[in-house]
């Protein structure tokens, strides 16, 4: 966390004295998103200034994920426009400045591949359909500053989850990208796991990246986070600083209420609550 | 002249070697993408609808009156498989609850039409009997030739091009995030699988394609801790058995695209069952997961925590 002391606005204002009006990371407008015939995205427009770190809540299901998602590319938006660093999605988007940390690697498919290849992959982008001069040393750099790097050569379907998290974010940080989207990085995680993405966030804020994070809840990023966009049944309902958590949702007894299951836990790092009364 | 000089110099016997080391080679390192893409299964598809693809050539083969009959067998299997891959491709990126169905249809609509096709053609079930099973004795100059050819085009995409492909099968989300031209990736590990089961049709034979593409894997990540050495052990392991199988064939008079599967499977189960011998066990760590429980104990500061 010592990145902190540094000063966490100084990366925002450097960037906007450098190019006075500066090109949005992300601009998104007028964003809607149909799957199946049901709106899960209606006319969301979001910016996201260079430098800035984004907090994007809600409760689940609210489409936060859908809304990463179509930022990317990953799920076609149905509607609106989309611009990367002023570039509409596709090719000429500078694919190599964008990191994206998904929630969980995906479900093991029984071929092994190993961290260093995991972390690898994120040097690929765009047309760049094979790993550039130097890939190895840049891999193990990445593993090295989320405190990996002894586990390069391990299989990740070995990997504890939080471990597993850990190369997830290796992987985005690889590229040195200037935007660093993040998934829910605080559900279902280990101590030292959260401290790696809170500690992240914290670093790439000082360089002057722009962070767009999902969260459930604040929390550990509050102190982080310059604005956060609020959704509500697939719609933006509040767009400024970050607003305060309901006075019911610090107590112990609060219940979290699920508009459908959680998707599934990853298999070594479930939660545990020991309720104190 | 030795029993063995004579076996390496019998040009029926060269021409079948080149062909079971190039499919030997070129079938894992396919079956590698398709395992890690859970698309185990695909081989076997592409080989059943390159069935009809066999009888479509040989029924334009009567038609234009072309000489032998079966000339374009082969280049109407070629046709079949790649456009019914990429069907394949293109089933599974649309919806996955009907990829299952979508596979099992192609599976019966191939073999079925297939076995229609032949008898228009005039031929009979027993002409398809070689391309079901292998007929690797039979394999010409331009066949070997066409092997040599397609086996480039195979290990050219799939070697060179293994990182983005690796990056796409491994999590095909994170490649659409990073801007990779996903379906054309996709779209060539299908063609690949496509071309390796018409080269591997004539030594193992198209209901036995797909165990030459994944039991070699099977074996492989078994032991291996990589992809890249995965990919590597299971292409060894498919040169081993295609050239001990056919070695045995020439001796005894038994039919080399099985003994091949069957050299396969015994390899899987001696390395199934060696396995914990032979693998160096994990280091042995604490298996619980360090996550924050709710309770502070009372020699243990505050964590900062959510």
């Amino acid at each position: 966390m010592s990145a902190l002391a540094g000063g966490p606005t100084t990366g925002a204002a450097r960037t906007a004295d450098l190019d006075g009006a500066a090109v949005p990371t992300i601009a998104a407008e007028d964003v809607s998103v149909v799957i199946g015939g049901q709106p899960i995205l209606s006319h969301v427009s979001v910016t996201v200034a260079p430098g800035e770190v984004l907090a994007l809540l809600g409760a689940n299901g609210s489409g936060k994920s859908t809304l990463v998602r179509a930022l990317l590319g990953v799920m076609p938006a149905t509607s609106g426009t989309v611009r990367l660093f002023g570039a509409p999605l596709g090719p000429t988007v500078p694919w190599d400045r964008v990191g994206y940390v998904p929630q969980r690697l995906p479900a093991a498919s029984g071929v092994p591949a190993t961290a260093l290849e995991v972390v690898t992959s994120g040097l690929l982008h765009g047309r760049r359909l094979r790993p550039p001069r130097g890939a190895r040393a840049r891999a193990l750099a990445a593993l090295e500053s989320v405190s990996l790097a002894d586990h390069a050569h391990r299989r990740v379907q070995e990997m504890s989850g939080g471990q597993q998290q850990r190369v997830l974010i290796a992987r985005a940080l690889v590229s040195d990208p200037d935007l660093l989207v993040l998934d829910e990085p605080t559900t279902g995680i280990d101590v030292p796991t959260q401290a790696t993405f809170v500690d992240t966030v914290a670093r790439l804020h000082d360089a002057g990246t722009s962070v767009v994070v999902i969260l459930h809840e604040i929390g550990a990023f509050a102190p982080l986070i310059d604005r956060a966009v609020v959704l509500r049944h697939g719609r933006v309902v509040h767009d400024g600083p970050p607003p305060a958590a309901r006075a019911d949702h610090a107590g112990a007894h609060h219940v979290h209420e699920h508009a459908h299951p959680d998707p599934e836990p990853p298999p070594t790092g479930p939660t545990l609550n020991v309720e104190v009364p | 002249m030795s029993p063995v000089v004579e076996m390496l110099t019998s040009p029926l016997m060269q021409r079948a070697l080149v062909a079971a080391v190039l499919v030997g080679a070129c079938a894992p390192i396919v079956g590698t993408f398709l395992v890690q893409r859970r698309m185990a299964l695909m081989g076997d598809g592409i080989g059943h609808v390159a069935l009809t693809g066999v009888a479509l050539g040989w029924l334009v083969g009567s038609w234009a009156g072309v000489v032998p009959n079966d000339a374009l067998a082969v280049p109407g299997a070629v046709v079949a498989a790649v456009v019914g891959s990429l069907v394949m491709e293109l089933v599974r990126e649309r919806g996955r609850t009907s990829g299952d169905l979508a596979l099992a249809l192609m599976f019966y609509g191939g073999i079925a039409g297939g076995v229609l096709l032949i008898k228009v053609a005039g031929g009979t079930n027993a002409n398809l009997i070689s391309y079901l099973f292998g007929s690797i004795a039979t394999v010409s100059a331009s066949d070997v030739w066409l092997t040599v050819a397609l086996a480039a085009v195979i290990l050219g995409v799939g070697l060179g091009l293994r990182s983005a492909l690796f990056a796409v099968s491994h999590d095909e989300e994170f490649a659409r995030a990073s801007g990779l031209p996903v379906r054309v990736l996709s779209m060539l590990v299908a063609v690949i699988a496509a071309l390796t089961v018409t080269i591997a049709m004539r030594v193992v034979g198209l209901l036995l394609v797909s165990a030459l593409m994944i039991v070699p894997v099977a074996v492989s990540q078994l032991y291996a801790r990589s992809f890249a050495r995965t990919m590597l052990g299971a292409s060894v392991v498919g040169v081993s058995v295609s050239l001990v199988g056919l070695v045995i064939t020439y001796w005894w008079d038994i039919p080399p695209g099985a003994t091949i599967v069957v050299l396969a499977i015994l390899v899987y189960g001696a390395a199934a069952a060696l396995r914990p011998v032979l693998r160096h066990p994990a280091p042995v760590h604490d298996p619980h997961p360090e996550v924050v429980d709710d309770v502070l104990l009372a020699d243990e500061p505050e964590l900062a925590r959510d």
